[in-house]
């Protein structure tokens, strides 16, 4: 062979002109996309972003969230789009031990769109808000050109009353704190994958969507010192850690074997070349609490999840995975694009 | 629940990992050919537990690397019309060609580009769309090159008109031979990829093994197949053996597919190839052959396929220090380049191995502790 080549490819265009997919999947490119172009036009300074914005009224604190939803399909096993809508906001307001108040529900329907399925998905909003002791209360209805929606986008904000004393949020994160999860990671993200047909594998896992105001409330009526609260949606696990951290200040210590992973979700992602840690969930949460609290709040997270568990601690200044085999290294945060391996 | 199969048992690891720390008594460097172990490898931490006079070094084993820019372009170019629906594997969609562009933000700008996970999808895809030209940009070593024969010969027999394909797929032989011919060549051993030996069997590395001396050890991805192929190796070496030994045998890997070699045989011929990082190397490609070949998309789109050269490069990049060249030659580690996070991230790849999901750089970047 002669002398050895050196071929660099050009500089990757991640800060180029357009929005990609990646840019919406919870992950890095989402995070660039925040704090290098959202924010920035919007004129928001404050660098730590919650699952809800608190508000404060002479009544006390309101929390206030909105969340956007687009999935394909619009029925999937565990859930819908309308059952999603609504507890992806009222998991929102949890996040901050908030209970629900009132909702609205924006739709964007798509020209073609069967009313039969409309209607069927507005019932199961409305038997998911009606799960959660909240109601519908405004609203709004916009219809599309054929080929400008897939069907049907659902946003939904919410309003929901934060208890007297309660303040849960990243700053409130403390050295020594134990990492929790609710239960166990990814099931929603390869539910949906699977569902969509395209990458040719099936899986009998029903999606993990569910409403957590009960366990987050049962945990505050426990009388549990909750420090840091978020659900583990775009980005996984990772991405919620990631975030967390950064915003805290701090760094974490988690392990992998105790990580709860399904066996199915652990082979699917293994098949794609994709990281169990940055798969969505939709009804799981990771919690942060003092040491002395760990095992009573565990073993109220696990009435609720049998796969709850505790699976490291805060501390130090980088967020490290300790490997099965017990070595140390970053946990990665995803890009935010899930594209199967090749091999 | 944990996820954790068994064939993970620490147990076992530990158990392989005392025997190689007894048994590596002399300073030794193996090369791991695929891209796949060498992520397990980091994602494990395996090489922070293995005896520090063993030396692993990163090979060019990730397809996605070494796919030649240009032909990058020629599918961005392809992508562009639009009659034209490209199917492809989820990584190449992040690999940009000669200039900043990649197939993701052709799909941004409207492109319609698909991710497929089994080659035979897209003829399904080219009969959903019979108004539609389907192409398949097919890429990958030995194990691919299969499926891409399969479907090459079933749009041929079915007579499909809509669908072609642009290949380039890499052999992995001519790359070691490439490897082992260089002057600053440091390798003593190689643990070969067992998917691609699934396929190839361990006919081809004999003559290697033989001529160049070094033991070639057929090993397979989990930690536990890792480490049964390092010990293996650092056995032959220290008794000054080099064989061709099959250390994952549960794939069959040792004779390999008969039928599979067929389809390759039959659909392709081999020609030289230009790698990214190491340059052409002489038959080391696979293109189709006839009759295979109508269905080759340079025919269909001669303009498309074969881009104009002058090329926009992105002129702003400062690629100046990056040694992806010796990284995928084995000849330097991620972490001794000089733009290793300094301007150089998966953000912001300088070169091929930090671009893709398998490459060296980028499984130094995820898994290792920055300073």
């Amino acid at each position: 062979m002669t002398a050895p080549l050196n071929l660099p490819c050009p500089i990757s265009p991640d800060d180029g002109p357009v929005v990609l997919l990646g840019h919406g999947g919870g992950g890095l490119l989402s995070q660039r996309l925040l704090q290098q172009v959202i924010l920035p036009a919007l004129g928001t300074t404050d660098g730590v972003l919650l699952d809800a914005a608190t508000l404060k009224t002479e009544g006390g604190e309101l929390a206030f969230s909105t969340d956007g939803h687009v999935v394909r399909p619009l029925e999937f096993p565990g859930g819908d789009i309308g059952s999603l809508a609504v507890f992806g906001t009222v998991n929102d307001l949890a996040m901050l031990g908030a209970t629900p108040l009132a909702l609205s529900l924006g739709l964007i329907l798509e020209e073609g769109l069967p009313l039969s399925t409309l209607s069927r998905l507005l019932r199961s909003a409305a038997a998911a808000a009606d799960r959660c002791g909240v109601s519908v209360v405004t609203g709004d209805t916009k219809v599309v050109e054929k080929g400008k929606a897939d069907g049907l986008f659902m946003t939904t904000a919410g309003i929901g009353r934060i208890p007297a004393g309660v303040s849960i949020g990243p700053r409130a994160i403390r050295s020594g704190d134990v990492i929790l999860v609710s239960g166990d990671l990814g099931r929603h993200g390869v539910a949906i994958l699977a569902a969509r047909e395209e990458l040719g594998f099936s899986t009998s896992l029903a999606s993990d969507l569910a409403p957590l105001h009960g366990s987050v409330q049962a945990l505050l009526a426990a009388g549990l010192d909750l420090h840091a609260l978020r659900d583990l949606t775009r980005g996984g696990l990772a991405a919620a850690l990631h975030e967390l951290c950064r915003d805290a200040g701090l760094g974490a210590l988690v392990h992998e074997a105790e990580v709860p992973v399904h066996g199915a979700v652990a082979s699917a992602c293994e098949l794609l070349g994709l990281d169990p840690f940055t798969m969505a969930s939709e009804g799981r949460f990771v919690l942060m609490l003092p040491e002395a609290q760990a095992q009573e709040a565990l073993k109220l997270l696990r009435r609720w999840q049998s796969g709850a568990a505790i699976i490291g601690r805060i501390g130090g200044e980088a967020l490290l995975l300790e490997t099965s085999l017990g070595v140390r290294r970053p946990l990665e945060l995803g890009r935010g694009e899930l594209l199967p391996r090749i091999c | 629940m944990s996820g954790s199969p068994p064939h993970r048992q620490r147990q076992e690891v530990q158990r392989l990992l005392d025997a190689l720390h007894t048994e590596t008594r002399r300073s030794w460097t193996l090369m791991e050919v695929c891209g796949g172990q060498t992520h397990a490898i980091l994602r494990h931490g395996l090489d922070q537990l293995i005896p520090p006079q063993l030396e692993l070094i990163h090979g060019p084993g990730c397809p996605v690397c070494v796919t030649a820019a240009e032909t990058i372009d020629r599918a961005l170019a392809l992508a562009a019309r639009p009659e034209v629906i490209l199917c492809t594997y989820g990584d190449m969609l992040r690999v940009p060609g000669t200039g900043p562009s990649h197939l993701l933000e052709a799909r941004a700008n409207g492109a319609d580009v698909r991710v497929i996970t089994a080659p035979l999808d897209v003829l399904a895809v080219a009969r959903s769309h019979p108004g539609r030209q389907v192409v398949f940009f097919a890429v990958g070593f030995e194990t691919t090159a299969p499926a891409t024969a399969l479907l090459a010969h079933q749009a041929w027999s079915g007579g499909a008109q809509n669908l072609s394909l642009l290949v380039s797929h890499v052999r992995v032989p001519p790359a070691m031979e490439a490897i082992l011919t260089a002057p600053e060549c440091r390798v003593q051993g190689f643990l070969a990829a067992g998917h691609v030996c699934a396929v190839m069997g361990r006919t081809e590395y004999e003559p290697i093994a033989a001529q160049h001396r070094r033991p070639i050890v057929i090993t397979g991805f989990e930690p536990l197949d890792l480490l049964e192929g390092m010990l293996r190796a650092v056995r032959q070496l220290e008794r000054g053996e080099a064989r061709v030994e099959d250390a994952y045998p549960r794939a069959g890997a040792g004779v390999g597919n008969a039928s599979a070699r067929a389809l390759i045989t039959k659909v392709f011929t081999r020609c030289d190839q230009h790698w990214r990082g190491l340059g052409m190397l002489p038959g080391s490609g696979l293109r189709l052959r006839p009759p295979y070949d109508a269905l080759d998309a340079a025919r269909r789109f001669p303009s498309a396929a074969r881009p104009d050269t002058d090329t926009d490069t992105d002129t702003d990049t400062d690629t100046e220090g990056c040694i992806s060249g010796l990284v995928l030659q084995g000849l330097a580690r991620p972490d001794a380049c000089p733009r290793f996070g300094r301007g150089c991230s998966p953000e912001r790849p300088l070169g091929a191995p930090m671009v893709s999901a398998e490459g060296a750089c980028a499984a130094y970047w995820r898994y290792r502790e920055r300073t």
